[in-house]
């Protein structure tokens, strides 16, 4: 061994690390620390995710149980609604046809519930908490290496702690797609809200706003195109993890990837891998536009 | 009340009145007042303790119902100024008075009342906000007041109407010219039915014709509102054409306060006749400032009023043909005489300002 490291002594050869009893110790009463707390709590863990397991568990019957012709209309109505663009309409609902003919329908919908249930928690939790460092420099610098680790940490790492807390099946999978979902929103609020012109702010100072009407009146409003992007970042992420999520029991599209990767089943992969690239072409457009639409202000230069 | 004015013509009211103000900026601005007011310089503040000085002094009234322009160039201080007066920015020390109540002390409660009600501003940038309407920005001062849109609308279009802006209520601010979103500043302002008018640079940004547009808007307003507007500017014939009263600031310190007559005809120091230099002193300076006393016997027949420029007078007289004429008082009775030659000689730029360089050096030379 030492050969490989011109004859140096030990010491200098290899990184001194903790001797390897000391580590597995470590190992061993961290996992079992950590273990044993979750089973001391589990039952108020499971009462506190009791309403988000009935609420995702009524969301996929909505969407599955729901005859298909209603849901595909629906989803264009709200297509229209968001983008008023009957391009953006036109392709959703080819794709959601492509979905259809395929026979992923069924799976997709498992999925869309999925998605929006947690694309809706990542926005409850991400606009108060980007609001809260937007306000405070002190805010900002605790929660920016928080969000770094969130979005750097390999997203099969943090699943293993949901699942040591929260068991396999929807609602850990839940939790870990808000995790990974959720620092676009944070940090795209915070960023609008700093990004507000400072004259403005100004200005409302000036006439006596209070924080609460600078916030609503000024500071949200203004900001809300980079908000709008951080939801659109955040859905596009929640549709890449579903895919991940499936190894601790999440069902619809990303379970039939994981199998057509077990089983080297290279054309299912492929064609669920694309009725997801669907849906979240879906998405994108039409929150986009959404988000382009509400702009509309800003763009109308004068005549 | 520590200010009740002695101003008859604008009633009881109160004047802002403000009192050895100093503005430090740096880590710990506290500190180094006492060292400036016992004679620190700016240099010495800057260099050996890394604190800039604001202002420094300030000892400054501004009467209520009229226009008190402060000039100065950037970095003179100017806006830092006007935001102590509704507090935006709050001063290391000193005091600013607005009926008997110091604006310095007040909590951010008061402030915020303060605000509401007595102050509003007009910002360099028009600062509206781009997701409102014309309407919508003219009611903000209201909205923020708490005063429902069924009756803040219609005095909101009442001011859109007032600064010429009728037919535009629905449009949004990038629609308009920067000459008519300074318009809508100014409706949103005058919305408010605040006393005091903040003016920060409000004309800067505008074209020169645009700007002599608004600043002819403002005059005419306020001939019918009176309120006791404060009015920043770099630009000296802007102050001369607005200003009742002309606050002259220079890196932080006043350096001369006086009617624009004044500090047109006697510069405190250089750096104001520098300024001066480039006036049309025949669009400042009034008959009665130059009047010789009446002649004996028979007056000159044309007749002209105390409070008129000269320039007008010297087309009037060019017109007629006449060399001498009659100097009246609002009352119409004589009270002096001018000449063409008293009138050029005070049109152009006396030789001590506008030469006084270019003579030294040919002394010297010579």
């Amino acid at each position: 061994m030492a050969s490989s490291c011109w004859g140096l002594p030990e010491l200098m050869c290899e990184f001194p690390s903790l001797p390897n009893s000391t580590l597995r110790h470590m190992r061993m009463g961290i996992d079992d620390g950590f273990r044993g707390i979750v089973r001391a709590y589990s039952d108020q863990i499971d009462a506190a995710t009791r309403p988000l397991q009935w609420f995702l568990n009524t969301l996929e019957h909505a969407f599955v149980d729901t005859p298909w012709f209603i849901i595909f209309a629906l989803i264009l109505v709200v297509v229209w609604f968001a983008s008023r663009n009957p391009k953006i309409v036109l392709g959703s609902s080819m794709g959601l046809a492509f979905i259809g003919i395929f026979g992923l329908w069924e799976d997709t919908m498992t999925t869309l519930a999925m998605v929006t249930v947690a694309t809706l928690i990542a926005i409850i939790l991400g606009l108060p908490i980007g609001i809260l460092m937007a306000r405070s420099d002190r805010m900002q610098k605790i929660l920016t290496p928080v969000l770094d680790v969130m979005q750097t940490m390999p997203s099969f790492v943090y699943l293993i702690p949901v699942v040591v807390i929260f068991g396999i099946g929807k609602v850990p999978g839940v939790i870990a797609v808000v995790i990974y979902a959720i620092p676009p929103m944070i940090r795209l609020t915070n960023l609008g809200i700093r990004l507000v012109d400072k004259e403005v702010i100004e200005a409302a100072d000036a006439f006596g706003a209070n924080p609460r009407q600078k916030l609503w009146g000024v500071q949200l409003p203004l900001s809300l195109p980079t908000i709008m992007a951080g939801v659109n970042q955040t859905i596009m992420m929640a549709l890449a993890m579903v895919v991940v999520a499936s190894m601790v029991g999440v069902g619809g599209l990303g379970k039939n990837v994981l199998q057509a990767i077990n089983n080297q089943f290279f054309t299912i992969g492929f064609l669920n891998g694309f009725a997801l690239v669907a849906i979240a072409i879906i998405f994108d457009r039409a929150s986009q536009a959404f988000g382009k639409r509400l702009q509309k202000h800003s763009e109308a230069g004068h005549d | 009340m520590t200010d009740a004015t002695t101003n008859t013509d604008t009633g009881n009211r109160s004047g802002i009145e403000i009192r050895n103000l100093y503005k430090i900026f740096g880590a710990r601005p506290k500190d180094y007042v006492e060292k400036v007011q016992a004679g620190m310089g700016k240099e010495e503040l800057n260099d050996k303790h890394k604190h800039v000085l604001g202002l420094q002094d300030i000892n400054l009234t501004l009467p209520p119902g009229k226009i008190s322009v402060i000039m100065g160039l950037s970095g003179s201080g100017k806006s830092t100024l006007i935001r102590h007066i509704n507090g935006l920015i709050m001063p290391t020390a000193g005091e600013i008075l607005y009926n008997g109540r110091d604006v310095v002390k007040m909590n951010e409660e008061e402030l915020r009342e303060f605000r509401r009600h007595e102050t509003a501003m007009v910002f360099q940038k028009f600062a509206l906000l781009p997701h409102r309407t014309v309407l919508e920005n003219t009611c903000y001062g209201l909205d923020i007041q708490g005063v429902d849109r069924s009756k803040s609308e219609p005095i909101a279009k009442k001011w859109i109407e007032r600064v010429g802006l009728a037919g535009y209520e629905d449009n949004y601010p990038n629609q308009l010219s920067g000459g008519m979103q300074q318009r809508v500043g100014l409706a949103r302002a005058l919305a408010n039915d605040a006393d005091i008018l903040l003016m920060d640079e409000a004309f800067s940004a505008l074209d020169p014709l645009i700007r002599m547009d608004m600043q002819k808007v403002l005059l005419d307003l306020q001939a019918e509102l009176k309120k006791t507007i404060v009015f920043i500017t770099h630009d000296l014939d802007e102050a001369l054409r607005l200003g009742d009263k002309i606050a002259i600031l220079r890196d932080g310190a006043l350096n001369q306060v006086g009617t624009g007559q004044e500090i047109v005809l006697r510069p405190a120091n250089e750096y104001i006749a520098e300024f001066v230099r480039e006036v049309n002193r025949g669009r400042v300076i009034r008959a009665e400032t130059i009047a010789l006393p009446l002649p004996e016997g028979e007056l000159p027949k044309m007749k002209v009023k105390a409070s008129s420029v000269l320039e007008k007078i010297a087309r009037r007289m060019a017109d007629a043909e006449v060399r001498t004429a009659t100097v009246v008082d609002a009352a119409n009775k004589p009270i002096g005489m001018v000449d063409m030659t008293t009138i050029l000689t005070a049109m152009v730029t006396p030789a001590s300002v506008e030469e006084g360089d270019d003579e030294v050096e040919e002394d010297s030379a010579a």
